[in-house]
């Protein structure tokens, strides 16, 4: 069976710009964006959502509850 | 079964039975000298209905107790006294914002600090101004028997639930010590489940309870609703007995063990000639002024003499009542002294002698 | 064609949207960007949805940043006043057992002005789970100095750093806590890396879990990221937590009692049952001796009559005068007793006054008596002056002298602890001196029907009293009638 596949969501103007998530993400998939959401954080981004291991660390990590969204892909 | 209803009781325990009777499921209190025996018939008969009793840390873990049990929807109470409902306070203002029914039994003791544990009436400020922080009024009934400790207690949860509201029964050293033969009521069956109980699910959501209120708008109309109630509860719920009023030209305002004096007064000076009245609030939130107008309307009253056991609280609201149409004069007792009947009976003739002739 | 399902995301216990937040943002908690508060709010909602308890859920909210938890949690809330979460939490516990109590504090709330509501629910063991947020300082009212905060920490009440000298040290709650018997659970752990929170993230589902079976109190401490009030990156904040605040409060898991802690049962309901609570509280009628037929009609008592009953502490001065009020109600009079109470009352002088009347009684106070019974000299000295001018005394030979009367007043002595001790039980001299008084009252006052039914209804009281003793009832009765013949025998 080939390893599962998953893709991290960022809502953009759910994000508070903390950075909690950016050091706890193995693959260093998530990074400061570029633009001030609707609250005014600068929030992060994931350029290649679909690198995503599926750890979940990124979600612990982050105090909002729907910010980041972790989903696994079943073919 | 056939059943004996007449018991003789202390004061203390008539209003515990009285709360069992109402259905109160929950005690939550802390020993004070002279309201102890509210706690000791707790502990010794809520367990024996499976009913809760804690013995509380403090009165302030006491009164958050009751706020836990009333907030889950069950009817629950405190007993304490003078100093012990000082530290109350805090948690009796948060009942009034959250609009929660509660029982406090306050069987007043010589104040101010620690006072004396002998009878003194001068909670009255704290129990009827509010007490707390915020705009708010308790219910408060003033018992002047055992019997109506009992009965007083009953209608407490009554009108604390018809209203949401916490509701005190203030009692004096006297009334909470002493023992008479009380006819106890028939229990009540239970159907209380109140629909703003915490964790109903309405909708799909969880009903919550808070006080806080970020928006000031939110909280400007949270105390007009608080007020608008309290109005409807002095137009409604005013209760006072009214002795020998109607011819009365000196007329005596006295409630508690005061008012059981005053009585025995009225009869020994209308003996000697004096024409004497007693105006006894059974309850002084909400205060009664129609008892008071009345003496203005019928035009026999020449002046009023208060009675109390504290340095004159209740006359500041005779005097509103009275919106200064008639003198009011003092006289009182403090330190744990009750009145005899005899120096009553002779501040009244001094009074009368100056005001009526 | 590939589908998605949600394996990390929003939890189901939250709302969505906030609609209770007020403002425009309906998504986002009000919590500051990396506050751990959110973080510890997910933990707590992931597990409340794991163990399936979220419809009987309960979460108390503290005063502090957390105020609003009742926005987010689709649990019973409220939100109480500062630091008393765990005295609400007892008292929601208690009443509602079926129910799942969370009490959730800061380090204001439960560690300073709520401590002993917290340290007492934690030593009585009560059925709950509490959150403790450990982040070094006030985080609401704008980051001053906590009772966890470090030494030497500057916040904006320890401008120059805390001072142990005068603040004190930090307050390690955990070990507090586990000096304590009842607790089941206690860890603390850190909302830091990956590795901690996840440790975290075990130790939340514990607790949750020792709540859904009901084992008592659990506690887990959290080590929080405050970034805003200590003016630090989120990494920044990390490192402050790993390595300063650990250093003083070590992580790990103190105590854990949940396997051997067998789990709870939901205690029985309240009886509400009319008749069973007219069991508890009334008296049964058959025996009480109460009916219309006995009616007292001496003259005697045509008067208020009122009765000063004094000694000490232990003679059973108290229960005499509740024998005599009780045995007026069973013959309708009205009555009243009054103790002295309070320190008096043990040890040292006691008395009591008992009015009885055919009418309404004024005043339950004695200050000038009919009937004075002395069982000490101290107490005549003391209560004398009350005794009328045609008043009867009654005072006991083995502690005084026959004392000086005026003329209209009646004195009458008896030996009554010596009666008492001859049947065996010395409590019973209070009845000897009631049987004294039958003797005394039914030569000089009753009718002779009412002398007859004094004895009848002196039985009644004292049976009913000590309704499940009938060998104090027989002793009782024995010193009663010992009493009444030897003042009998006086009298003649």
């Amino acid at each position: 069976m080939a390893a599962k596949k998953h893709r991290i969501r960022i809502s953009k103007d759910e994000c508070k710009g903390c950075r909690r998530c950016i050091p706890a993400c193995p693959k260093k998939l998530i990074s400061v964006g570029k633009e001030i959401n609707i609250q005014g954080y600068l929030a992060v981004v994931a350029e290649n959502p679909f690198d995503c291991i599926g750890c979940g660390s990124c979600f612990h990590q982050c105090p909002e509850p729907g910010a980041i969204t972790i989903f696994e892909i079943e073919e | 079964m056939q059943y004996n209803q007449r018991l003789l009781l202390k004061g203390n325990e008539a209003a515990v039975y009285g709360a069992l009777l109402a259905g109160c499921d929950c005690f939550f209190g802390y020993p004070i000298t002279p309201a102890s025996e509210v706690a000791h018939t707790a502990a010794r008969l809520f367990p024996k209905l499976k009913r809760t009793f804690i013995q509380a840390e403090s009165e302030i873990g006491a009164i958050n107790m009751v706020i836990g049990a009333v907030a889950s929807g069950r009817r629950a109470m405190t007993g304490s006294s003078g100093l012990g409902i000082s530290l109350k306070q805090e948690g009796v203002s948060y009942l009034a914002a959250y609009e929660m029914p509660a029982v406090i039994i306050d069987v007043t003791r010589g104040g101010p600090g620690l006072g004396n544990i002998g009878p003194e009436q001068a909670d009255y400020f704290q129990l009827v101004k509010g007490g707390g922080h915020g705009s708010y009024h308790c219910l408060v009934l003033t018992p002047n028997s055992v019997q109506e400790m009992c009965d007083f207690t009953v209608k407490a949860f009554d009108l604390a639930e018809k209203y949401r509201m916490p509701a005190y029964v203030m009692a004096d050293g006297v009334i909470g010590q002493m023992m008479e033969s009380v006819q106890l009521p028939d229990p009540r069956p239970y159907t209380y489940d109140p629909e703003w109980k915490m964790g109903r699910i309405v909708d799909g959501k969880a009903n919550y309870i808070t006080s806080i209120y970020m928006e000031y708008d939110d909280l400007e109309a949270l105390n007009r609703r608080l007020q608008a109630k309290y109005r409807e509860i002095e137009r409604a719920e005013q209760c006072a007995e009214e002795f020998m009023t109607e011819d009365a030209e000196l007329v005596i305002a006295a409630y508690g063990i005061c008012s059981r004096i005053a009585k025995g007064a009225v009869s020994e000076l209308r003996a000697q000639g004096i024409k004497a009245g007693l105006i006894r609030p059974q309850m002084v939130f909400p205060f009664p002024t129609n008892s008071f107008e009345k003496l203005l309307s019928n035009g026999k009253a020449k002046v009023v003499m208060s009675l109390e056991m504290s340095a004159g609280q209740m006359i500041e609201d005779v005097k509103l009542a009275l919106n200064c149409k008639l003198p009011v004069e003092l006289f009182n007792r403090m330190g744990g002294n009750v009145p005899s009947c005899a120096e009553v009976c002779e501040a009244a003739k001094r009074i009368y002698k100056e005001y009526v002739k | 064609m590939s589908t998605e399902k949600v394996k990390f995301g929003r939890s189901k216990v939250f709302f969505d949207p906030f609609e209770r937040r007020p403002g425009p943002i309906k998504t986002n908690m009000h919590y500051c960007p990396g506050c751990g508060h959110g973080i510890l709010h997910k933990l707590i909602a992931e597990a409340i949805e794991y163990y399936g308890i979220q419809e009987n859920t309960v979460f108390i909210a503290p005063v502090g940043c957390a105020v609003f938890a009742y926005y987010y949690f689709n649990c019973g809330s409220i939100s109480v006043p500062h630091g008393r979460a765990p005295a609400v939490g007892t008292g929601a516990s208690r009443a509602t057992p079926e129910k799942y109590v969370i009490s959730y504090q800061g380090d204001g709330d439960l560690a300073a002005i709520g401590f002993n509501e917290f340290i007492q629910a934690a030593n009585r063991g009560e059925r709950m789970s509490v959150f403790f947020v450990n982040n070094s300082n006030y985080g609401m009212t704008g980051g001053q100095m906590a009772p966890t905060t470090l030494p030497n920490q500057v916040t904006m009440t320890s401008p120059y750093g805390r001072n142990v000298e005068t603040d004190g040290y930090p307050v390690k709650v955990c070990e507090l806590v586990n000096a304590l018997e009842a607790p089941v659970y206690i860890e603390r752990v850190a909302l830091t890396g990956t590795a901690n929170i996840i440790k975290a993230r075990k130790a939340v589902f514990k607790a949750i879990e020792n709540l859904r079976d009901r084992k008592g109190f659990s506690l887990v401490e959290a080590l929080s990221p405050c970034p805003v009030n200590l003016k630090m990156t989120a990494e920044q904040v990390n490192e402050f937590i790993d390595t300063k605040m650990t250093k003083y409060f070590p992580l790990g898991m103190l105590r854990d009692r949940s396997a051997e802690t067998p789990a709870g049962k939901v205690p029985e309901a309240p009886v509400r049952d009319p008749e069973d609570v007219k069991q508890l509280l009334f008296t049964a009628k058959e025996g009480s001796g109460e009916g219309p037929a006995t009616v007292n009609n001496s003259e005697i008592f045509n008067e208020e009559r009122r009765i000063r009953v004094s000694g000490f502490g232990g003679q059973g001065i108290l229960s005499l005068g509740h024998t005599l009020a009780d045995m007026a109600r069973l013959r309708h009079f009205n009555v009243s007793w009054m103790p002295s109470y309070g320190p008096e009352q043990r040890g040292g002088s006691a008395s009591c006054a008992v009015i009885l009347s055919r009418k309404a009684i004024p005043s339950p106070l004695v200050d000038s008596c009919d009937l004075l019974i002395a069982m000490t000299r101290a107490a005549l000295d003391k209560f004398g002056y009350q005794l009328k001018d045609d008043g009867i005394l009654i005072y006991d030979t083995s502690a005084m002298e026959k004392p000086a009367v005026k003329p209209g007043q009646k004195v009458f002595g008896l030996d009554a602890l010596a009666i008492a001790n001859r049947i065996g039980n010395a409590k019973c001299a209070n009845s000897a001196v009631l049987g004294a008084l039958a003797a005394i009252l039914g030569k000089f006052a009753l009718t002779p029907e009412d002398a007859a039914d004094y004895r009848k209804v002196f039985t009644e009281a004292i049976t009913e009293s000590f309704r499940k003793k009938p060998q104090v009832v027989e002793q009782n009765i024995a010193a009663f009638n010992a009493g009444c013949d030897e003042m009998s025998s006086q009298l003649v």
